[in-house]
């Protein structure tokens, strides 16, 4: 056996890989997957980067017009709307979720009764379906009916229908996206400050350091993997969005997803500039979670 | 860490904390359950109650005029049908394809692991709203737009990395030896796969099974995309667009909402030590 693949040593890794019963049966097992990802995922964005670079319709393919169709997208003010609220949706909530979520998750890090209730209080949110709990946010906000349009109008904050102002129902969905996601930042955050030894605090305890100085030299340190992984899935999550503005906003709060939607599904006329925000958003969210792997150290492997 | 509190100081303030820390439970829980709570009380009052200013806080005239006229709906039925089909399909094809590739990763050994690995992240990462346009032509093409296929595709693709991921975490706390033993006794790879690692993967496979049906009961986008007819749409994009059916029926859209997540929220409460420990899986390693 040693000899024999001591031999193999000298040919090319194509056969030892192949020829090896076992590493055959890895390969046959992974091959489903990675063709249903290749071919229903990269292959279409690779497609929708041809799109974005030609005057294409839904219905004929078009020819190469270089990047016009950016040009007309970067120039289209419902665009630029869309992207400004996708950032401050996404900077807004991301911050406020992580700030809420590491809160709660200190908080709740104990052993006390009732955790069943919490962790399923924690749980209800995350299980709604987002554009049903947008459906329901919405009729809370509904002039008339609504509990929220009801409060808001006797404190005073506004004095039209929320659901008619932009800025105040691009609040109205940070809210609610915080409503809906904190509670899963904090339960990302706790099963990292879970494993963070009890007895490494206790030895800084012992050196005498305060529980600021604890706070910041070994939770937030420790905690750091944690941290990386929840908000950029956070991030890219929200840098995303789509159901909550379209069913909360009823079609008048954009954001990049939404342009990309009404681009090419509805109206027609504007299928060349939804392919090129298409492609921006992918490459964005690539940057993205690029920045977070590489700028922030974060870790991808899942080996032990 | 139930000791943090040093024992030094007195029990008075030790008490107060307490106090503190459970109403804050309270606010933490209310404050989570509230929209369901509200949004049910909506969907069972009359419809002036549902229009009297202020609101009142419990409900004073039942009404279950909203929740006989959801139920009774045949296009509501359908859709609860079409998501249940599409959620379930989607499930299977999931840990079919996901159980195999995630042995794979956590047990076998092969060159290009870190490769596939990266590329399962990479779907994750992905924004789907990217390819809808390319998607939309080639299903076109095909003849599946508007049909159940279309999004079940879809939603199997954008599943699949969260099935794998969650069901290398429980295959790797599974003790190698009982495969080790059962290769010595002349089992291949597959057959030491079936018959020893997915019954003892059971609890985990079913809790992977849970979060991938929510997962595409939730689904919204590429329904949105695919399914205009609305005999083929489920929940997720029929409610929604309650208003136009109804012409703004508040309390039909109400109790559809609160029908539609009743059976997460039942999912949740029975397996929530499962599903939390589902979900930490991943990030806790990564």
């Amino acid at each position: 056996m040693t000899t024999a693949s001591r031999e193999k040593k000298e040919r090319s890794w194509f056969k030892e890989e192949f020829g090896d019963p076992e590493r055959r049966t890895a390969y046959y097992m992974v091959l489903p997957s990675l063709l249903i990802i290749v071919v229903i995922a990269f292959f279409p964005i690779l497609y929708g980067i041809v799109l974005s670079l030609t005057d294409s319709t839904v219905t004929a393919f078009g020819s190469f017009v270089g990047l016009e169709n950016y040009i007309e997208m970067f120039q289209d003010p419902d665009f630029l709307v869309g992207l400004s609220n996708t950032v401050i949706f996404t900077v807004a909530s991301v911050t406020l979720e992580f700030i809420l979520g590491l809160g709660i998750a200190l908080a709740v890090n104990r052993a006390f009764r009732g955790r069943g209730l919490v962790r399923a209080a924690i749980l209800v949110p995350w299980a709604f379906p987002t554009v049903i709990s947008a459906v329901m946010w919405r009729l809370m906000f509904q002039p008339g009916i609504g509990i929220f349009q009801y409060l808001a109008e006797k404190i005073g904050i506004i004095s039209g229908p929320v659901l008619s102002d932009p800025a105040a129902l691009l609040i109205s969905a940070i809210v609610i996206d915080v409503w809906k996601t904190t509670p899963f930042m904090a339960l990302l955050l706790l099963a990292g400050l879970q494993v963070i030894p009890g007895d490494v605090y206790e030895a800084a305890r012992v050196d005498g350091a305060n529980v600021y100085q604890r706070f910041f030299r070994i939770t937030l340190p420790l905690l750091k993997g944690a941290i990386l992984v929840a908000v950029l899935f956070r991030t890219l999550d929200s840098y995303r969005v789509y159901d909550l503005f379209w069913a909360f906003g009823a079609k008048e709060l954009d954001s990049l997803s939404t342009y990309v939607y009404e681009g090419v599904r509805i109206s027609q006329l504007q299928f060349g500039p939804g392919n090129a925000a298409a492609v921006f958003i992918f490459v964005t969210a690539f940057l993205i979670a690029l920045f977070f792997i590489k700028v922030l150290g974060m870790r991808t492997s899942t080996e032990e | 860490m139930a000791s943090t509190t040093a024992t030094g100081k007195g029990t008075g303030r030790r008490s107060l904390n307490m106090v503190l820390f459970y109403v804050f439970v309270v606010i933490f829980v209310f404050v989570s359950v509230f929209p369901l709570l509200w949004v049910f009380k909506m969907s069972i009052v009359t419809k002036s109650e549902l229009y009297a200013a202020p609101p009142t806080i419990l409900p004073q005239s039942l009404s279950g005029a909203n929740w006989t006229q959801v139920l009774g709906d045949p296009a509501f039925q359908k859709a609860l049908i079409n998501s249940t089909i599409i959620a379930g399909v989607t499930t299977l094809i999931c840990l079919f394809f996901g159980s195999l590739t995630a042995y794979a990763i956590a047990r076998l050994r092969f060159r290009f692991k870190s490769t596939v690995l990266t590329l399962i992240l990479a779907i994750s990462f992905f924004p789907a709203v990217a390819i809808i346009a390319p998607l939309f032509i080639q299903f076109t093409a095909l003849g599946i737009i508007d049909t159940l296929a279309s999004v079940i595709i879809t939603d199997t693709v954008f599943a699949l990395p969260l099935t794998i991921w969650l069901l290398v975490a429980f295959f790797r706390e599974l003790p190698v030896d009982l495969e080790d033993a059962a290769k010595v006794d002349g089992a291949t790879t597959i057959q030491a796969f079936r018959k020893v690692i997915v019954p003892l993967a059971a609890p985990g496979v079913f809790t992977t099974a849970i979060l991938t049906f929510i997962y595409a009961w939730n689904e919204f986008l590429f329904a949105n995309t695919f399914l205009f007819d609305p005999s083929t749409q489920p929940v997720t994009v029929v409610i929604p667009n309650f208003a136009t059916i109804y012409t703004v029926d508040y309390g039909a859209q109400a109790a559809a909402s609160v029908i539609v997540t009743v059976p997460l929220v039942i999912l949740v409460l029975f397996f929530q030590r499962r599903i939390v420990s589902g979900l930490t899986a991943g990030a806790v390693k990564g």
